[in-house]
């Protein structure tokens, strides 16, 4: 989080002269061997390996924010990720699947980042899309076919990858299919439609097995099927890796993960400054202006609910096949507050920054609130005055909630903010007019979110 | 408001007759009564109709479904009143500063954990036994209305002013926030105090139930009963919607609120304090959650962090039934949605033969209606549509 600091002088010199020429170069290169190194040597779960994969994914921050080559950042990213990821991965089996975890809510929040942050529809319900594509897979590949149908079974397991794809189209169908009546709806209907919409779906995946048997109800889905292991014999066989099916399985996923977050990466970036991406951006400015200028506006709004909501669907086969097993809390309000505190967090409309966000509230959820937990127990035991019933990791509704208050009231455009937020907010200083357009007049001196106090070094 | 100096004179220069001023008071309240009428007539004849339908294939259908007539018009109402009270809070804030308040579901939670904890503490010093029901329930509305008042203005100041004037979702995402937090922080409090995380709200006795008469079906008489607690529930909502449409629609404190409602530049131009408005408005709304919330508690017997959020949500989709913005459309919305619940919940299971569970379809049924009015009528059943202000 580099740019959280003050910008002065002295920081200001150091990380010029870390991000570009030389000693760069060689500040990168130390690091990554220096992460690496202590990655592979302390393959144990403690407190000083989650310190060192925090600064390994740091190191994935500083290559990004840093000013070398393309070919040396894409080289470096690239082996970290591709190789010594995967290899820490078969020492210790719990960091890779942090790792495939928030690679699964990357893109998540970026299929949510085109809605909220693009087109600037708030939707409180996309987990409801993500819970579509899980209980399609869910349900198919399962004995809940023969449950529902004598006549019909399950779909071979090798049917896993066109069903990413056919998740793809249903999460986009039921987009559309919500979207279509709600969309010509104000920006805060549409939150609370959403809203309402994902606890109809959580209902339902609650209630459809009766009086056909479809969901399981409450008792979810088990033994989801995972797809066959085509892979393993060259594995073994060509790279010499003696690696069990378990582990096999993790690495597939992360892999699978990882490329399909470089494609979204791709889709949505392309997306970002096509024609399309400006018209939601016209649209999150000023819908009024934005017909003016002839941009179909339920059309262009339907659109970036379509792709959102066919992320999500995507990204809910996968996932139920990576756990093996699903129910209705899976997919309820507070895992989709959660995506929305991503995008939030790293800054609406900016790709880095919802990646950004997205890793750091999956691993505020996975590491940093079950290591808070147990240092308050051991304070607790040792005497400290901390309520016996306060479990942090039971907690994230106020971690959460203060998170999005916090970040209204300080920072709302996030930690990396978006780039062309930002020269609005250049060009706003520069003419001296304030950024909003104060359409209601309260005597209250303009919020403090006009200048962010990161928002130094743009100029 | 204007000068204070003024206010003897102009106060009497404009004073009404008071015919008028019962009617606008009364007004609101016929309509309501005719919007309850009506749709308690039209539901049952609906489920009437259904019944009749089917008579073929399940002969005892009828009379079971007229068996339990009596009763789901009384839970209707219950849960009507429930709906309308919240959604009050909800339409007045949306009123005056076109914000969907989130956190208001929370604010009467904390109403109901108010009530339940002012009985614990009652009934360790003893005092609960003997004490007269309805100065229980006088004493509990009071506190909650006193606790949620303070928590909302409080909410205001800290989460929503300092995002006033920014773009539309930077304060909805910041109340949602703040509904998080009231849940966990209450949840906190609950789970470390003697309430525990269900907390039993205890009262003095009620006495039993009311029979109000008895019914003949077929062989043997159906008694009609009501319970005291919905009793009292039913007229203090009453009574909360005559006062609330007293002060908005007779005093002149109403009329600097719905002026601010109306424009708020031209309102603090006409001498109106449009920030004590707005915090009046959060305390009006937030003190009848909170005394929904300590009778709500009452009636059901356990209040719980959680409670708040469902009805929340319904709440305010009775306030777009109705209208949002609108009071009268807020009171009519809940109490319509409160019957068509009542009814779903009861009848569904009835006329699939126990296929479909009615208590789950219940909350789909609200949020279908929630979709339907909002392509249909978007201004909702009373109001009037709107244009987008540039």
């Amino acid at each position: 989080m580099a740019t959280m600091s003050p910008p002065t002088n002295l920081w200001e010199q150091v990380k010029a002269t870390l991000s570009r020429g030389p000693t760069g170069y060689s500040f990168l290169g130390l690091y990554a061997a220096i992460c690496t190194w202590l990655l592979l040597t302390n393959p144990r779960t403690s407190l000083n390996t989650d310190i060192a994969f925090a600064l390994f994914l740091l190191l994935l921050l500083l290559i990004y924010r840093s000013q070398v080559a393309l070919g040396f950042k894409v080289v470096l990213g690239g082996l970290m990720l591709f190789v010594v990821l995967p290899i820490f991965g078969t020492l210790n089996p719990f960091y890779i699947d942090v790792a495939t975890q928030a690679g699964i809510f990357v893109a998540l929040a970026l299929g949510l980042n085109v809605v909220v942050g693009f087109a600037g529809l708030l939707d409180l319900g996309y987990v409801a899309f993500f819970a579509v594509g899980a209980y399609l897979w869910g349900i198919m590949s399962t004995e809940q076919m023969t449950l529902m149908n004598p006549a019909w079974s399950p779909v071979p397991p090798i049917m896993f990858y066109p069903f990413i794809l056919l998740g793809l189209i249903v999460g986009a169908t039921f987009g559309v299919l919500l979207g279509l009546p709600v969309l010509r709806l104000r920006g805060d209907y549409l939150a609370i439609v959403t809203l309402g919409f994902g606890e109809v779906i959580r209902v339902l995946a609650n209630n459809l097995d009766r009086p056909i048997n479809i969901t399981n109800g409450s008792q979810g889905i088990r033994g989801i099927e995972r797809p066959p292991l085509i892979f393993a014999d060259f594995v073994r066989n060509t790279l010499g890796l003696n690696l069990d099916d378990q582990q096999l399985y993790q690495q597939f996923f992360y892999f699978a993960v990882l490329l399909i977050v470089m494609l979204t990466v791709v889709v949505v970036s392309r997306l970002k400054h096509s024609r399309i991406g400006r018209a939601w951006e016209a649209i999150r400015e000023d819908e009024t202006a934005a017909i003016a200028q002839g941009i179909p506006l339920v059309r262009t709004k339907l659109l970036a609910f379509a792709v959102g909501a066919s992320f999500a669907g995507a990204m809910g086969v996968i996932f139920a096949s990576k756990q093996l097993f699903i129910n209705p809390p899976t997919f309820d309000l507070i895992r989709s507050i959660n995506i929305l505190a991503m995008v939030i967090l790293g800054g609406m409309g900016s790709i880095p920054g919802v990646m950004l966000g997205a890793v750091l509230v999956t691993m505020l959820d996975l590491q940093i609130l079950p290591r808070l937990a147990t240092v308050l127990r051991d304070l607790q035991r040792a005497g400290a005055p901390i309520p016996a019933a306060f479990d942090p990791t039971q907690y994230q509704r106020l971690f959460f909630g203060l998170l999005l208050i916090l970040m209204m009231i300080f920072r709302p455009t996030g930690i990396l903010p978006d780039e062309r937020r930002k020269e609005e907010l250049v060009e706003d200083q520069v003419v001296d007019l304030p950024l909003d357009d104060g359409e209601v007049d309260s005597g209250e001196p303009p919020p403090p979110t006009q200048a962010p106090p990161g928002s130094g070094p743009i100029a | 408001m204007a000068a204070e100096a003024n206010a003897q004179t102009s106060a009497q220069a404009v004073r009404r007759p008071i015919a008028e001023t019962l009617r606008t008071v009364f007004g609101p309240l016929v309509q309501l009564l005719l919007f309850v009428i009506g749709s308690a007539i039209a539901l049952s004849l609906l489920v009437i109709l259904l019944s009749l339908v089917q008579l073929g294939a399940r002969p005892d259908l009828l009379t079971r479904t007229l068996t339990i007539l009596p009763q789901v018009l009384i839970d209707g109402l219950v849960r009507g009143f429930l709906f309308s009270t919240i959604a009050l809070g909800y339409t007045m804030v949306y009123g005056v500063l076109e914000f969907i308040n989130f956190a208001h579901g929370e604010i009467f939670m904390v109403g109901g954990v108010t009530g339940a904890a002012v009985g614990l503490f009652l009934a360790s010093v003893g005092l609960l036994e003997g004490m007269n029901p309805l100065f229980f329930v006088l004493l509990v509305v009071l506190i909650g209305m006193i606790v949620s008042g303070t928590l909302a203005v409080t909410v205001e100041r800290i989460a929503y002013r300092p995002l006033r004037g920014a773009p539309r979702l930077v304060p909805l995402i910041s109340a949602i926030g703040v509904s998080l937090v009231l849940q966990d922080v209450v949840r906190l409090i609950m789970t470390n105090s003697p309430l525990g995380f269900n907390a039993r709200y205890q009262s003095p006795d009620f006495g039993p139930p009311i029979r109000l008469f008895e019914m003949t079906l077929g062989d043997r008489p159906v008694p009609i009963i009501i319970s005291p607690k919905a009793l009292v529930f039913i007229t203090a909502a009453v009574i909360m919607l005559i006062v609330l449409n007293y002060l908005v629609n007779a005093t002149r404190l109403g009329k600097a609120i719905r002026a601010t409602a109306q424009d708020m530049s031209t309102a603090s131009l006409m001498g109106i304090n449009v920030n004590r408005i707005i915090t009046l408005t959060f305390l009006i709304g937030g003190a009848l959650g909170g005394a929904a919330g300590a009778l709500f508690g009452l009636n059901v017997g356990t209040v719980n962090p959680y409670m708040g959020f469902i009805p929340g949500l319904k709440a305010f989709t009775a306030a777009v039934l109705g209208g949002i913005g609108n009071i009268t459309g807020a009171m009519v919305g809940g109490l319509v949605l409160g019957f068509l619940e009542a009814f779903v919940a009861s009848y569904l299971s009835l006329f699939t033969n126990g296929a479909l569970s009615g208590a789950a379809y219940a909350d789909i049924a609200a949020f279908s209606i929630l979709i339907l009015i909002l392509i249909f009528r978007p201004s909702g059943l009373l109001g009037e549509s709107t244009t987008q202000k540039v």
